[in-house]
Order: structure tokens, then sequence, then C-alpha cells
């Protein structure tokens, strides 16, 4: 089942913020998914994966975005 | 400006170049009349107008019955845009535009989209450079009436491929529309457009001119009544300024260009070392000589641009708290760069090395203390 981090409502960064502190509780290979809607979410939260070698998967649906524990 | 202020924000207003304030005070005493009218003073304004005309045509290299003055930059975009396509109603409603284009292009875009018209826009790559091949299949749209590209981009300073942007425009008859605010009087301009809009206090100029240029046998057709018709309802003096300041800030571009490219790269050099976890973004070579932009992960863009002010810095911020609307730059979420902790440095030609020096000596600590502060510094 995949975990998922509720930031709705939050402004970015924090959503970001919550994702770095959340993901390296996770196993590797794991997949983490984040809820946001602050409208910044949907590039910072690929950028960063890029930034920190991590998997991003995609977008689900609006305001959710995949990302998998890759190092 | 006081002393201690570093003003680094250029590339949204220019301070005011010596030579517009000399040829604003200066028309202000002489060109205060109606230049429509006959009489001698009428006439003398006229003559600054025609003068100031020419010596802005000649910068640009156009001729001078091919540039109007608008009332600023905006005006001039969404003229050239809204004109460009109503110009060309006949062949389609089809608009180009790069995903980076200035806000002007992309309002004047949805008006247009508004008005049942079509908009095609191309995307780009990390380094903020538009999609050539996508942007030449866009163009070659049946019904495709006008493209625009930013001559560089505004937010990260990333050069466009302009001419060749333009050569596949020409091989199926699209005007080409270049928005050339941050390159006007700073580099060479590109060849090949059909139409080019700028802005005076970009460069140097005072606020409110805006320049428009449509090549002859463009066609186009002003949107609403013709702001410049008879030449009663600009801004004489500030054109007047506009044009000296022009002639002024060309003459030293080169050099000014070359003392920028120095201290841009030692900025976008420096902040990568000595700042961890930032991303400078923007093509490192080909770029704008005077500007920067980088952003710091897990910083918050308000609260450091409000830091930055603090120690005297005055910097602009893609990050979406510090815009009106909340939304990141589109040119950063076109580009996938990271949109928080955003800044963009941009000179002008009396920024200092030491300016510079100060800025990338306290910057380090700035968004460590701010990183301390929200706790962030192990993530």
């Amino acid at each position: 089942m995949t975990e998922v981090l509720d930031c709705r409502g939050q402004r970015c960064p924090l959503p970001v913020i919550a994702l770095a502190r959340r993901l390296p509780d996770l196993p590797v290979g794991a997949t983490l998914r984040v809820l946001a809607d602050d409208p910044a979410a949907a590039t910072d939260i690929p950028a960063w994966c890029r930034m920190r070698g991590q998997q991003y998967l995609g977008s689900p649906s609006p305001h959710a975005f995949d990302v998998r524990r890759d190092v | 400006m006081g002393v201690s202020e570093a003003y680094f924000d250029t590339a949204s207003a220019a301070p005011l170049h010596p030579a517009a304030r000399q040829a604003l005070a200066a028309a202000l005493d002489d060109g205060w009349a109606d230049p429509a009218r006959l009489y001698s003073r009428a006439r003398r304004a006229r003559q600054l107008l025609d003068a100031a005309r020419g010596a802005t045509a000649e910068v640009l290299g156009v001729r001078p019955d091919e540039l109007s003055f608008t009332s600023g930059g905006t005006a001039a975009a969404h003229t050239a845009v809204l004109g460009g396509l109503a110009g060309r109603e006949r062949v389609g409603r089809g608009f180009v535009h790069s995903a980076i284009e200035h806000s002007a292009v992309l309002h004047a875009a949805e008006r247009h989209a508004a008005a049942g018209g079509t908009v095609r826009e191309v995307g780009v790559d990390r380094l903020g450079r538009v999609d050539l091949a996508a942007f030449a299949d866009a163009v070659a749209e049946p019904g495709t009436a006008l493209a625009a590209l930013i001559s560089a981009s505004h937010e990260v300073g990333t050069v466009q491929p302009v001419e060749a942007a333009a050569e596949a425009c020409a091989e199926h008859g699209v005007p080409l529309y270049v928005d050339a605010a941050q390159s006007v009087g700073r580099v060479p301009l590109p060849f090949g457009w059909s139409l080019l809009s700028a802005s005076a206090h970009k460069w140097g100029g005072p606020p409110g001119v805006g320049l428009l240029v449509v090549r002859k046998g463009t066609r186009f057709v002003p949107p609403g009544p013709s702001e410049e018709r008879t030449d009663r309802s600009t801004d004489l003096p500030a054109i007047v300024a506009a044009a000296a300041s022009l002639r002024a800030a060309h003459a030293e571009a080169a050099a000014l260009a070359e003392r920028h490219r120095v201290l841009v790269d030692r900025i976008r050099a420096t902040v990568a070392a000595t700042v961890p976890d930032v991303e400078v973004v923007g093509d490192p070579d080909d770029r704008l000589p005077h500007l920067v932009t980088f952003s710091c992960l897990y910083v918050d863009g308000e609260a450091l641009l409000h830091a930055l002010d603090r120690r005297g810095f005055a910097v602009s911020s893609g990050s979406s708290c510090t815009s009106s609307t909340l939304t990141p730059s589109h040119v950063l979420v076109a580009m996938g760069v990271l949109s928080h902790g955003n800044v963009r440095v941009s000179l002008h030609r009396d920024s200092t090395e030491a300016d510079v020096d100060r800025f990338l000596a306290e910057l380090p600590g700035i968004v460590a203390d701010l990183r301390a502060e929200a706790g962030v510094v192990d993530l």
C-alpha cells in the first residue's frame, strides 16, 4: 500500500520539506504519495527528486504526486 | 539610491540613465507643445519627436516609419500580438508562442483564445531554451497567423534561437514577433523577425515608453484606435529621454556586457560553491550578460527576498509566495526547475564589483539562517 503524506493547505516549500522528512523513513523502493495543492508543488516535487536522486513517478490525479525512494 | 543599497533588479526597471535625465529636463522645457499643431513651438516639438524616432530607429537598425512609440512595453507587446494576428485573420487564427514569453504576451494570447482564436504553446528544455523542432512544427500547422519568441528569457537569461525560429516561420510565410525588452540597448538584435517590441525603462529610459517595430511588408492591423495616429497622445519628453538613453546605452553596451558577464559568471560559480543545495538555472554561457537566477532548496522565497532587502540587496523572485497570484513563475515551471527560494539578480551600469562581492559574502549566511529557523538544515 502506498503511504500518503497530506500537505494540502500548506504553501511551498512546506510540502517539499515534509517529503524530505518523511521519505527516509520508508524502505528503499517504497512509494510515497504526497497530497499538495500549492501550485508550486507540481514543479518543486519533481525538481526535489532530481536534486536528491529519488524517483518521481508522476501525478496520478490533481494535487497528488508519487515519489519512490531510490537511495 | 542610498549608498548602502545594492540594486539588483534592472530586469524589472533600470535606474534612469544620466543621458535620460538630461534629455528629459531639456525636453520638458522645449517639447511640451502639441507636435501636431502648426506654430513654431509645435514644429519644435515635432522636430524633437522626429529626431527621437530617427535615433531610436538607427540603434535598432530599422526605418523610422517602421517604429512607433507606445505607452510602455506591455502595451507594445499587446499591440504586436493582437495587431499581428488581426493582420493575418484571412489566413487563420492560430498563434504560436514559447512557454517562457513575458506575461504581457501570455495575456494577449488569452485574449485571442477568448475571442475564438487558437493558441499553441511550445515548451522549453531544462536550460530554458525553446524546443526549436516543436516550434517549427507548430508554425507549420495550417492557419498559423503569428508566432512569438522572446529574444532572451527575462527570468533566467537564456538566449533564444530567434534566427532559426525566424527561418522556420519564413518557410511557412508566418511573421515572427520578438519581445526584445531584455536585449535592446544591451546586446545585438537577431535578424529575421517581422515585429519587435521593447521597453525604455529596461535600458535606463523613463517608464511609460515602449517601442513597437513593424517591418515593411508585415500585415498588421492595430487593435483599437491607433495610439500614435497623430503623435498627440504620446509623452514627448519621455520619448526624447528614452531615445537619448538608448543611444547612450547602445554606445556603452559592449563594454558593459563584458563587465557584467564576468560578474555574473562569478555569481554563478560562487553561489553554486558556497550555498548548499542551490540550483543555478538558465544557460551558463548563451545567456544575457547581466542576469542570473538561482533557487535555494527548502527556503521560502518571500522570506529570502525580505532578508536580502534588510541587508540592502534589492532582488526579484519567481517564487509563488512573491507573486500576486501565488503561482510560481511560469518560466521556472516550464523549465522544470525548483521554483521556491528563487532569486533573480540583474545588474545595471552602476552595479559595482564591491556590491556583487558583498552579496556573495552575505548570501550563504542569510540562507543558512533561514534554513536554521525553518529547521531544515540536515534534510
